[in-house]
């Protein structure tokens, strides 16, 4: 026991350092393993790809108006030989979105559905591209429908191909998934589908916004940070490398060197970028909403990055063609390979078995100091005759100075997501802000205003405030931060291992004999909020546009309606883990810090 | 000691009816690990509304609840949601009248101060009432929560020393999930203990006392089952009650050892392992019955302990039947040396069910493998209680009998 306390925080600093180091090294190329193909369905890329290259691609012209595109789509597609529908939808958003400045979002999808020739349709693959009014995505629209007018005249399709138009991208993607399999978790209002295919295996997103293509980027980061089977991933880099299209991942090319420091540099960086994007939660490409089904999806974006080395349309269209020649050849769903990784670059990757131990080793800390406190919880009362205190059932008055701010800290969690988006008439009235601001600024207030409980709940419990309540406080609070990032971690390893780098060591080390204005300074410099806004700026510089403090603020609050907007719209756990569990875990240890 | 009480019923009462208003209540419904197809509400209400179109309830292998319950529910269908939370506030009471007045039949006492004694009653009750997996069996609506209003007054029946009402109620539960049979053993020594008849197999009035308990159980279980032949007019019941604890035809995943195994067993083996894993319930009674004999009350603790863990589709409101009598033994608490890994572990548990659940089946990432695999660690979890507590008793009793006989040494 005496080796325990002598030890424990020497351990626990080791511990963090060790956690840094190994998640850093994660992108030393040694580390990482090779991707290759796991599915045997989809072996070699040996197809014969005779290309949509004699087909002329037709761009849809940006000035007609959103009814006239839809018709003229389904005309399209019609003449092309599908069977086409339609299907509207509709969404209340909770507060204005700040991009597009209205409450009511009303849109079309049209799909069309190439039925297999000679199969049963039981199964279906997806071919999507968002379109709306504007620019926007016309190229990809156009090469849908040349891909559609090809594919009507090959034979070998086993399963019912959907071409998918949807608007309002992300939007659009959850009406007609919604409507598809049946659910309605979201609380959209959406017409039934007329027509189906059978079950999805497999779903592609195209984004191309020029017809100028210089490299594919491969987006992967789907919502709540669930990832496709790495198989897509392999499929796709494979036949890159085959038609010599270059590919890029998080933007970013992949370089050979990597025992020099740039060629590290580079491989952190992408690595970095994966877990912002998977930490925020959202859907980073309309393929994200077709992982919540469990069917594999990938959004491909044509990039125009003014190289010398163009790729034409033609090699896209033989790319897209090859991967859904291959992705037709599945027997079943794709489960062959890793489900949770990270890519360091496009060749090579972290499977789960690597990087757990990083966050491992951080949730170590919070059981090692949990440990230390239950043995110097329990050490005095042994000689006492009357019987051990222990942490699950204190006596009486002592439960209520433990249960006061647990229960203080999450009714304040409980406002901060609830009150936000039901004040904001109130706040407009008052305040002469917009509505999305609005919501911001109250769930801003709402967080500040939890900074000043302890001393009003100090004061309610008329100073009852002992040595050992806060101990036992800070065991329970220890305890449930240590099950509640393991939760986290286990579903989107970026976001439990983002809030442990910045929780667990304020939290490990927080008593409240510690100088109190140093100690809550860099409490709050390392509280949830905070880490958002630093995750910003980090974000801003790995994408080489490094930004202002000004504007990085700006940035912040925009994350944080987006994150607030995300959850209301398509079921996103960010917002409401932060605000119910994470916020009012800090709130208690908050609260140790004041304890007097 | 009222006004705690009273608190801590308003409470747990408030706690119940918000959540049952809230949307969390279907959700809630839904867990597998809340509710088993023996006690699910949906399966009553499917029961009802079988009864109600004149067909048998038994019909279609959904309903697998006794007659008496569908006819008690027949009645309040309606007020379901208060059934359930007066059969909570029955169960406290039960469980504080029987605190308050068994010490002074047990000898266990004199370790502990008095004040302490005071507040075990209040803090079993806190335990059961504000216990997370109490509150989610009840706003779920499993019928777990009648079954465990059934023991525990069976156990306050017991305590008071009334024999005739502790049989009916023994057969009663018996009547609802044969596993509280293993209950009549712990019972049977309290009343000999009680009525300081040794226990001696050759003495008469063991015997007389015997059979004279055992014929008002049995006869009780008797009158029960026939009530119920003649409420529904067959004998459809007995294979879909019994004949389901027994054989476990659904493998549903829930907390059990047993649905991984029978999943993956071939069909040849099936009977054999099904007899070994239910002879495993009823096998530690009489182990443990002779070892305890002169600690009935804390032999009923283990048992309940090993029927929760052991049973062919336990749920956590049965876990939380055990955990509420812990308190009782506080005095036990300075020797538990592990306690603190063992609760974390269970709590560990706990939140990762659901969130392996979602991985497995929503997510399609993880497989059975996974959520078997916490099954196994929760189950160890209470099996580590559960023997810790054993032994800790048997070190208490050791160091107590040490020190009386180094007492009356001394005298």
């Amino acid at each position: 026991r005496g080796l325990l306390t002598r030890l424990n925080t020497p351990i626990c600093i080791v511990c963090y350092l060790a956690a840094i180091v190994w998640f850093m090294g994660l992108a030393f190329e040694p580390f990482t393993l090779r991707t290759d193909m796991s599915e045997n369905a989809m072996g070699s890329t040996m197809v014969l790809l005779r290309g949509a290259s004699a087909v002329p691609r037709q761009g849809v012209r940006s000035s007609q108006k959103t009814g006239a595109v839809s018709t003229w789509l389904v005309k399209a597609m019609q003449s092309r030989g599908l069977e086409v529908f339609t299907q509207s939808f509709s969404r209340k958003l909770p507060f204005p979105d700040e991009n597009k400045e209205r409450y009511m979002v009303r849109g079309t999808n049209v799909y069309g559905i190439l039925r297999a020739p000679r199969a049963p349709r039981t199964e279906a693959l997806v071919i999507s591209a968002p379109c709306s009014p504007g620019d926007s995505n016309n190229q990809a629209v156009g090469l849908l429908l040349a891909l559609a007018q090809y594919f009507r005249n090959q034979v070998y399709w086993a399963k019912d191909i959907i071409f998918l138009v949807n608007e309002h991208d992300l939007m659009g993607t959850q009406a007609w998934l919604e409507a598809y399999h049946h659910t309605n978790i979201t609380g959209m209002e959406y017409s039934p589908l007329q027509g189906r295919g059978g079950s999805i295996q497999a779903a592609l997103s195209l984004e191309l916004s020029s017809d100028v293509i210089t490299s594919l980027d491969l987006i992967l980061d789907g919502l709540n940070g669930q990832l496709p089977n790495l198989d897509l991933a392999n499929l796709f880099y494979a036949f890159c490398q085959k038609l010599g299209v270059l590919c890029t991942i998080q933007g970013k090319l992949q370089r050979n060197d990597w025992d020099t420091a740039e060629g590290y540099t580079h491989a952190a960086q992408t690595m970095m970028l994966m877990v912002l994007k998977q930490a925020c939660g959202r859907s980073w490409g309309d393929h994200g909403l077709f992982l919540r089904y469990h069917i594999e999806a990938a959004s491909v974006r044509g990039i125009n990055s003014f190289r010398h080395y163009k790729t034409d349309a033609a090699t896209i269209g033989r790319l897209l063609e090859g991967m859904v020649r291959k992705l037709n050849n599945l027997l079943e769903r794709l489960h062959q390979s890793y489900f949770f990784y990270l890519l360091p670059s496009l060749s090579r990757f972290v499977s789960i078995g690597c990087y757990m131990p990083a966050f491992g080793l951080l949730v170590v800390i919070l059981l090692l100091r949990a440990l230390d406190l239950w043995v110097h919880l329990g050490a005095p009362a042994l000689a006492a005759v009357e019987g051990v205190t222990e942490a699950q059932q204190p006596s009486g008055p002592a439960v209520l100075t433990v249960l006061t701010p647990v229960v203080i800290s999450h009714l304040t969690g409980v406002a901060l997501y609830l009150l936000p988006v039901h004040l904001q008439e109130m706040a407009v009235e008052h305040f002469p802000v917009s509505e999305t601001e609005a919501v911001v600024l109250t769930a801003v207030a709402i967080y500040t205003t939890g900074l000043a409980l302890p001393h009003n709940t100090q004061r309610l419990l008329s100073g009852e405030g002992t040595e050992q309540g806060w101990k036992v406080l800070k065991l329970t609070a220890l305890l449930y931060l240590a099950v509640l990032l393991g939760c986290t971690a286990l579903i989107n390893f970026s976001l439990g291992f983002v809030l442990a780098v910045t929780l667990v060591p304020i939290t490990a080390s927080m008593t409240p004999h510690m100088p109190k204005a140093l100690s809550a300074l860099v409490m709050v410099l390392l509280s949830p909020a905070f880490t958002i806004l630093y995750c910003v700026f980090i974000y801003q510089e790995l994408i080489e546009a490094p930004v202002s403090v000004s504007e990085g603020w700006m940035l912040f609050l925009s994350v944080i309606s987006q994150g607030i907007l995300d959850h209301a719209l398509y079921g996103s756990l960010v917002y409401p883990l932060l605000a119910l569990f994470i916020y009012p875990c800090w709130l208690m240890f908050w609260n140790i810090l004041f304890w007097s | 000691m009222a006004a705690p009480l009273t608190l801590l019923l308003i409470v747990a009462v408030t706690i119940r009816a918000v959540l049952f208003r809230s949307s969390l209540a279907e959700l809630i419904s839904a867990r597998v690990e809340v509710v088993s197809p023996l006690n699910a509400w949906k399966r009553v209400v499917e029961g009802l509304a079988l009864l109600d179109l004149g067909v048998s309830p038994y019909s279609g292998d959904v309903f697998h609840e006794t007659p008496l319950m569908i006819y008690l529910f027949h009645f309040t269908v309606d007020y379901a949601e208060i059934v359930f939370i007066v059969s909570a506030y029955f169960f406290r009471k039960q469980k504080y009248a029987l605190e308050s007045d068994r010490y002074s039949a047990d000898c266990l006492e004199l370790l502990r101060s008095p004040k302490e004694m005071f507040y075990i009653p209040l803090k079993v009750a806190m335990f059961y009432l504000l216990n997370p997996f109490t509150i989610l069996s009840c706003v779920a609506k499993s019928t777990c929560g009648l079954n465990n209003a059934i023991i525990a007054l069976f156990i306050f029946c017991t305590l008071k020393g009334s024999a005739l009402l502790s049989g009916i109620l023994l057969a009663l539960a018996t009547y609802q999930s044969i596993y509280p049979l293993t209950l009549f053993a712990p019972a049977l020594l309290f009343f000999l203990q009680r009525l300081y008849i040794p226990v001696n197999l050759r003495r008469s009035s063991f015997w007389f006392f015997t059979l004279q308990y055992a014929f008002m159980y049995v006869g009780s279980l008797v009158v029960i089952t026939g009530l119920s032949f003649f409420l529904l007019g067959s004998w459809d019941f007995i294979p879909s009650v019994y004949g389901f604890i027994f054989s476990v035809p659904d493998l549903t995943p829930n907390i059990g050892l047993f649905w991984y195994f029978f999943a993956e067993m071939f069909e040849h083996f099936r009977l054999f392992f099904s007899c070994v894993f239910q002879f495993n319930v009823f096998f530690y009674t009489i182990p443990l019955s002779i070892k305890l004999k002169e600690h009935p009350v804390f032999l009923i603790f283990m048992q309940i302990a090993i029927i929760s863990i052991f049973k062919s589709y336990p749920t956590v409101g049965d876990v939380a039947l055990y955990m509420a009598f812990l308190p009782a033994w506080s005095h036990l608490y300075r020797f538990l040396r592990n306690i603190f890994l063992v609760s974390c572990v269970l709590l560990a548990c706990s939140a990762l069910f659901p969130v392996l659940w979602h991985l497995w089946i929503y997510a399609g990432s993880a497989n059975s493998n996974f959520y078997y695999a916490i099954t196994l660690l929760f189950n160890f979890g209470q099996v580590k209680v559960f023997t810790t507590t054993w032994l800790t008793n048997c070190e208490w009793k050791n160091r107590w009998r040490n020190k009386v006989s180094l007492f009356i040494n001394l005298y």
